[in-house]
């Protein structure tokens, strides 16, 4: 399984207008931390239906990155009928971004 | 035979741990390696990494990777569950973890190192918002903006001079009135002209609406005090060994660490250290996969005695 990559154009479709309630990770090829939180969210994706998961390069995508003032990666943003209800940065376990998507 | 049962069972899953697992297969014992987090730890933050040998310019998390396929090709059993306590019963040890319990005769404590914390208000809820503890991550955030670094270590000046390529200006806050570092290094820090060194001083605040906005400043000689504004702050204050969950059974120094020889001998028998965690001179990549060889094959021989 595979995380689906967003894109500016496609952002609003995609997360914004989702019925689902929409993780976000915001991540970048060259950090090692991002490459690391990869097979933890897939793991969650596999096991959840009742969130979508995403992710955003955030070197194709800067302006995404500035809008959601984005100044560390990873970056997890819990996005709820378009607007963002939590985040957390850096590496965390799967339990914890879990709680996240569930607060 | 019980599913929870091991021969060794190694806690943290860095180059230190892997390198354990590799050697205890090796030497065809059953292995458990506990990780709270992701395999590779540190070393996953850096981007290249030039010093360890035979292979210069590979990525921590590529390295991370090739080691962790070694340990799972040779048969090591690996569990993403935290390590909270060790318990011995009668020389078997029993690791607690947030999940479950597992049992072996020999335990191998390789947990590594966390970054240290300035210990300030509103510093975690900062993470991300200004705050952040590794300048190759995060710099590119900040593309002609102020950055300030705190430290006087080697992390802090490598820090600033990365960031000064990047940034608009950096402030190096640092508590003491020079560096240890070679003078080579300290002369490229004099030289670049977007770097201002804020000596004797302390981050005592931190300045904040939504994101950080500022810091300010306390001169330890004089008691004076100043706001900075700047956009972000990198924290370089170095790193804390994770071994409290396990004070009660393993001897530690002031400063957190696991005494212990280069055998990597804890005082407690059939518990070993490996890794950053360990107390030691010199806290490199090499020298955690040497401290994880040598753990294991001391594992290895302690099991052979029983």
């Amino acid at each position: 399984m595979k995380i689906k990559e967003i894109n500016e154009k496609n952002f609003k479709e995609e997360v914004l207008n989702s019925t689902l309630p929409v993780l976000v990770d915001f991540n970048a090829d060259w950090c090692g931390p991002c490459q690391a939180l990869k097979p933890i969210l897939v793991g969650i994706a596999e096991e959840r239906n009742d969130f979508k998961i995403v992710s955003v390069n955030v070197d194709d995508n800067d302006e995404l990155a500035s809008d959601y003032d984005v100044t560390s990666i990873p970056c997890l943003v819990v996005i709820k009928n378009g607007k963002e209800v939590n985040r957390s940065v850096g590496l965390r376990p799967k339990e914890a971004i879990i709680q996240l998507m569930e607060e | 035979m019980n599913d929870n049962l091991f021969d060794i069972i190694i806690i943290g899953a860095g180059p230190a741990g892997l390198t354990a697992s590799i050697y205890a297969r090796r030497a065809s014992k059953e292995v458990l390696v506990l990780e709270a987090l992701s395999y590779g730890g540190q070393i996953i933050n850096t981007l290249d990494i030039e010093n360890y040998p035979a292979n210069p310019n590979i990525s921590g998390f590529e390295l991370a990777t090739k080691m962790y396929q070694q340990a799972k090709n040779l048969g090591a059993i690996f569990k993403f569950e935290k390590a909270i306590e060790i318990i011995d019963n009668n020389g078997i040890k029993e690791v607690k973890t947030t999940k479950h319990s597992y049992f072996a005769k020999a335990v191998i404590i390789a947990t590594g190192s966390e970054n240290r914390k300035l210990g300030l208000d509103a510093e975690d809820k900062l993470i991300g918002r200004g705050i952040s503890y590794c300048a190759t991550c995060d710099g590119n955030f900040y593309k002609d903006k102020i950055v300030g670094v705190v430290g006087g270590g080697n992390t802090a000046i490598e820090d600033t001079l990365y960031l000064a390529k990047l940034v608009k200006k950096v402030y190096l806050i640092h508590r003491r009135d020079s560096f240890r570092a070679d003078n080579a290094t300290i002369k490229k820090l004099k030289e670049n002209n977007n770097i201002e060194i804020i000596y004797n001083s302390i981050v005592t605040k931190l300045l904040y609406d939504k994101k950080l906005t500022g810091i300010e400043v306390t001169n330890k000689l004089d008691q004076s005090v100043k706001n900075i504004e700047l956009d972000g702050l990198f924290v370089a204050v170095g790193r804390i060994p994770e071994n409290q969950n396990f004070a009660s059974l393993i001897n530690l120094d002031e400063n957190g660490y696991v005494i212990a020889k280069e055998d990597c001998h804890t005082n407690y028998p059939g518990i070993f250290v490996a890794g950053d965690n360990r107390t030691k001179e010199l806290r490199q990549l090499v020298t955690a996969t040497s401290d994880g060889a040598m753990a294991a094959t001391e594992a290895v021989k302690y099991l052979n005695t029983l």
